[in-house]
């Protein structure tokens, strides 16, 4: 990684070396959310928690969104839940064979 | 594609602060295809200078695509250079001849402070609009486009002052570095459509006052602005312009001391 320039001046390469130093804790981050995340749902897809190839949810445990929180470290970002409630069209499962 | 490639020299204004000199540095540009765009040759510049530990040549640009008015700089003394209607980031390398020294420099104006190398400071361009280059509208949900009639010919013109990108190369290139070309182009915009008739005048006087107090020289209608726009804006904005702050100096009306109290 070179990163060219003296301080106190504006600086190209260092504000792309930032850019991708944010892409790599980014993607970090959405594997860490990937593995909280223990079933399978819409684009979220696990092995482990399947039937005949088709998503298993597990609405008991993650009908929410998780929000993840900034601590200064990636790997000690707190996750948030923002619990998800279905009042008029309530949840089902459908075969999609 | 043709598959052609040439080899330019590059004299390039490098300046690493406001406060900074500054001076023409020469580059060569191998290799150059004729297909690649004018940032893309100086991309492949940078990377070279990257790779030796030099500092890299700073200059905007985002959309790369002719739009967003980012992108600009002066190439022989042409703001985004030769070819009519076209900003650097569209300006091809196929334009150029094999051999040839280009001279690259920023948009130079009192009000377009320097930053670095290429890069200038073109908020007072932001300012301008934010003083009166926009209509003041209820919020809650978007009327129907349609619910307000406009002829077509007036919807025409006012596309035609509307398509400004708000790149400043008139202001580079007009030898005053007047902001007239792009404050009219607002200005009429606005006067030509139904939304804009209920503040037209507060909004002609306010704009031409911000222009003024950002620095920006007069106009002497020697047309420079018209020629290197690459939206193709009209000098006849212009007129528009002076006749819309006139007219509303003369007929303008003071507040009421009341203010609408019913």
């Amino acid at each position: 990684m070179r990163i060219p320039g003296d301080p106190g001046y504006l600086n190209v390469e260092l504000e792309k070396a930032g850019r991708v130093a944010d892409f790599l804790e980014l993607g970090e981050l959405m594997c860490r959310d990937a593995l909280e995340r223990q079933e399978s749902c819409g684009g979220h897809y696990r092995e482990e928690y399947q039937v005949d190839g088709e998503a298993k949810r597990d609405d008991e445990k993650f009908c929410h969104v998780a929000a993840w929180e900034y601590t200064g470290k990636i790997d000690t970002s707190v996750r948030h839940k923002e619990e998800l409630a279905f009042e008029n069209v309530h949840l089902a499962t459908r075969s999609y064979k | 594609m043709s598959g052609k490639h040439i080899n330019l020299t590059l004299k390039v204004w490098r300046q690493k602060g406001p406060q900074d000199k500054g001076a023409f540095a020469e580059y060569q540009a191998k290799n150059v295809s004729e297909d690649a765009s004018f940032l893309e040759m100086l991309d492949a510049v940078n990377e070279e200078l990257v790779a030796k530990g030099d500092e890299p040549i700073a200059f905007d640009h985002d959309c790369r695509e002719g739009i967003c008015g980012t992108c600009g700089f002066v190439i022989d003394g042409e703001a985004h250079g030769p070819m009519k209607s076209t900003t650097v980031c569209q300006l091809h390398m196929r334009n150029f001849n094999d051999g040839a020294t280009l001279t690259i420099e920023p948009f130079r104006a009192k009000a377009f402070p320097m930053i670095k190398d290429l890069m200038v400071d073109r908020s007072a361009l932001d300012r301008i609009i934010s003083s009166g280059g926009y209509i003041s509208a209820n919020t809650g949900n978007a009327v129907d486009a349609n619910a307000i009639l406009v002829p077509k010919p007036d919807a025409d013109e006012a596309m035609s002052s509307a398509t400004c990108i708000g790149c400043g190369a008139c202001v580079a290139a007009c030898k005053n570095a007047s902001a007239a070309l792009f404050t009219s182009a607002k200005i009429s915009h606005m006067a030509l459509l139904p939304q804009g008739q209920v503040e037209r005048k507060e909004r002609a006087i306010r704009m031409v006052g911000a222009m003024d107090a950002e620095g920006f020289g007069a106009c002497t209608t020697t047309g420079a602005c018209e020629a290197a726009c690459p939206k193709e804006i009209q000098l006849t904005n212009i007129s528009r312009m002076n006749r819309e702050f006139f007219v509303a100096n003369v007929t303008k009306r003071p507040k009421h001391k009341d203010g609408g109290a019913g």
